[in-house]
């Protein structure tokens, strides 16, 4: 009997765990460590930031979950590897902290056969002075955060309401940014919601980016058909911002976040400042921070992570230039290539290299998107991984066998741009691949039959319907499996 | 809306004429999109999984 453990609850762990249990459970172990008692539908926190949705539809509770299905649960945070085990050799481990409460700063020793390192991100929100919910921004990345800018936003309703204006800057907290997508979303949900509430002309918005031209989205953007032409993203995404009449301001890497001033500076050198009575930034990423030790304590930690602490897998990783970047280079099975019973899943693995390209201003300050790792990636390699360890497991494989390589990969991606059962809006998304194979398809890197994008109400419709669709899932009701990642 | 006047900066791209804003929520018209979007995705999802 084998012990397989998954290190995180969130959407690559939780795939990978409920896949692990169904594969494998009858013959082996499933262990799920994860700091957090509660699973997190985050694409629908945008919702819960603007008041539409309470915290209690977004998430689930995970123990209970996890009794049913016969995985062991321990609500504690993994702190270091230990691939080659403890000084006597033996079994590899991880050690974990509880954080549950009864247990709380008690730590264990769990060994392992195969491990998962699914841990997310770590929101770096130090990374930039003043950044932060415990500072003078807000976030909508936990639902925590976005039940704190839900209550921001209903004070600077009534402010608004009073006769009071209202400046607000949405956007990336740091030049290195990802995730633009959910500020984009969160941006426009906000003007729609001031919309309902009749209090729009007393708001000017702020769409701040890191990216080099609107609708990047750290895939460097996509190609469309549409109207007899092929058009960049850019334009669909600064059509949308002057509609919805946002100010938008790119190239830009948030340098400071006062109470009511943010700095920002851009790839031309320049040093700007914006006003707000409402700021949501997002935080950069990072790895959340474990450590590694080899069997006589020495920290391996650069064997396994690189410096932001995303862990490193089968990717190639040696420095090039952006034109020499190739689609080969995206890691295929995830399997760290030094110990191969260890693998990483969802933001956790370390790309090789972004997908937009680098920029330095002429400071010197890189201003770039950093690579994205969406939801539908994210579940996807947390199953491959699980299929190779079963693989592995049980019909002797000597070598990972699935893959789930992000440029073999399309994401279907629905944006909200509002929510409402009749009048909300979404802009429904599809990519393929998501980073661009330039090989394959020489003059956009992508399928432009699989590439598509357009708003509507019926793109509102299909992302409640992920959102009813992916909380059944998670919580293995039944025919969960079949649903598509 | 301000930022959409001459020169500003929402002056030069497309926007969207009534028709096309009629039609991002007209209910027949975005059902039909709904079968058309899913059915794409569903390619997008059988292409993605090796
Ligand atoms: C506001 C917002 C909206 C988004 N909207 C979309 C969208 O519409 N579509 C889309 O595709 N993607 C969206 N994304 C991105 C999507 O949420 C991520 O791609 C996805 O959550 C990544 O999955 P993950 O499992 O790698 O990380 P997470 O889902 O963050 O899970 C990480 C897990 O690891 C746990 N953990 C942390 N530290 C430790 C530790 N030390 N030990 C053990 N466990 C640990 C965490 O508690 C958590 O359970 C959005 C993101 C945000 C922030």
């Amino acid at each position: 009997m084998a012990r397989v453990v998954i290190l995180g609850a969130g959407v690559a762990g939780h795939t990978a765990a409920s896949f692990a249990q169904l594969w494998l459970g009858k013959n082996h172990e499933v262990v799920v460590v994860s700091p957090n008692s509660k699973y997190n539908w985050i694409p629908s926190n945008i919702w819960v930031g603007v008041g539409r949705m309470a915290v209690e539809q977004v998430v689930v509770e995970l123990a209970p979950i996890y009794r049913k299905a016969g995985i062991d649960f321990r609500q504690a945070r993994a702190v270091s590897i230990h691939p080659e085990g403890g000084a006597q050799g033996g079994q590899p481990y991880v050690t974990v902290e509880y954080t549950e409460a009864a247990r709380s700063g008690e730590r264990e020793e769990v060994a392992y056969d195969y491990l998962v390192n699914a841990t997310g991100p770590k929101l770096n929100f130090g990374a930039t002075e003043g950044l932060g919910p415990e500072k003078n921004s807000l976030s909508v990345c936990t639902y925590g955060h976005a039940a704190a800018a839900a209550t921001a936003f209903e004070e600077s309703i009534q402010r608004m309401a009073r006769g009071e204006h209202q400046n607000f800057v949405i956007g990336t907290g740091h030049g290195l940014c990802t995730c633009q997508g959910a500020a984009f979303e969160y941006l426009f949900n906000i003007e729609h919601e001031l919309k309902r509430r009749g209090v729009r002309d007393k708001a000017t918005l702020h769409w701040l980016s890191n990216e080099y031209e609107a609708g990047d989205f750290g895939m460097g953007g996509m190609h469309l058909k549409r109207g007899g032409y092929i058009t960049h993203s850019k334009v669909f995404t600064e059509s949308l911002l002057a509609e919805r009449g946002v100010n938008w301001h790119l190239r830009a890497h948030t340098t400071a976040v006062e109470p009511t001033k943010v700095h920002y500076e851009t790839l031309d050198g320049e040093n700007h400042e914006l006003d707000f009575d409402f700021a949501m930034l997002i935080p950069p990423f990072a790895g959340v921070g474990l450590k590694a030790y080899d069997r006589k304590g020495g920290e391996i930690t650069e064997r396994l992570f690189n410096p932001a602490g995303f862990m490193w897998v089968d990717g190639a990783y040696q420095a090039k230039p952006y034109e020499e970047w190739k689609a080969a280079d995206w890691p295929r099975t995830y399997q760290n290539p030094h110990y191969p019973n260890l693998f990483a899943a969802g933001i956790a693995f370390a790309p090789p290299h972004p997908v937009s390209k680098p920029m330095k201003s002429v400071n010197g300050t890189p201003i770039f998107p950093t690579p994205p790792r969406t939801g539908m990636p994210s579940a996807m390699i947390g199953k491959a991984v699980v299929a190779s360890i079963r693989d592995m497991l049980t019909r002797g494989a000597t070598a990972a066998t699935h893959t789930a390589s992000m440029a073999e990969m399309g994401a279907a991606c629905v944006a909200s741009a509002g929510a409402g059962l009749f009048t909300g809006t979404a802009a429904s998304m599809t990519v393929f691949p998501i980073v661009p194979d330039f090989e394959k398809y020489p003059e956009y890197g992508r399928d432009l039959n699989l590439t598509f994008g357009e708003l509507g109400l019926a793109g509102h419709w299909i992302k409640y319907i992920l959102h009813v669709m992916f909380l059944y899932k998670a919580r293995q009701r039944f025919g969960w499996s079949m649903i598509p990642e | 809306m301000e930022n959409r006047k001459p020169y500003q900066q929402g002056y030069f791209p497309p926007v969207p004429t009534a028709t096309t804003r009629f039609w991002r929520t007209n209910l027949l018209w975005q059902a039909w999109r709904l079968l058309r979007i899913n059915m794409k995705m569903v390619r997008v999802i059988r292409a993605s999984h090796h």
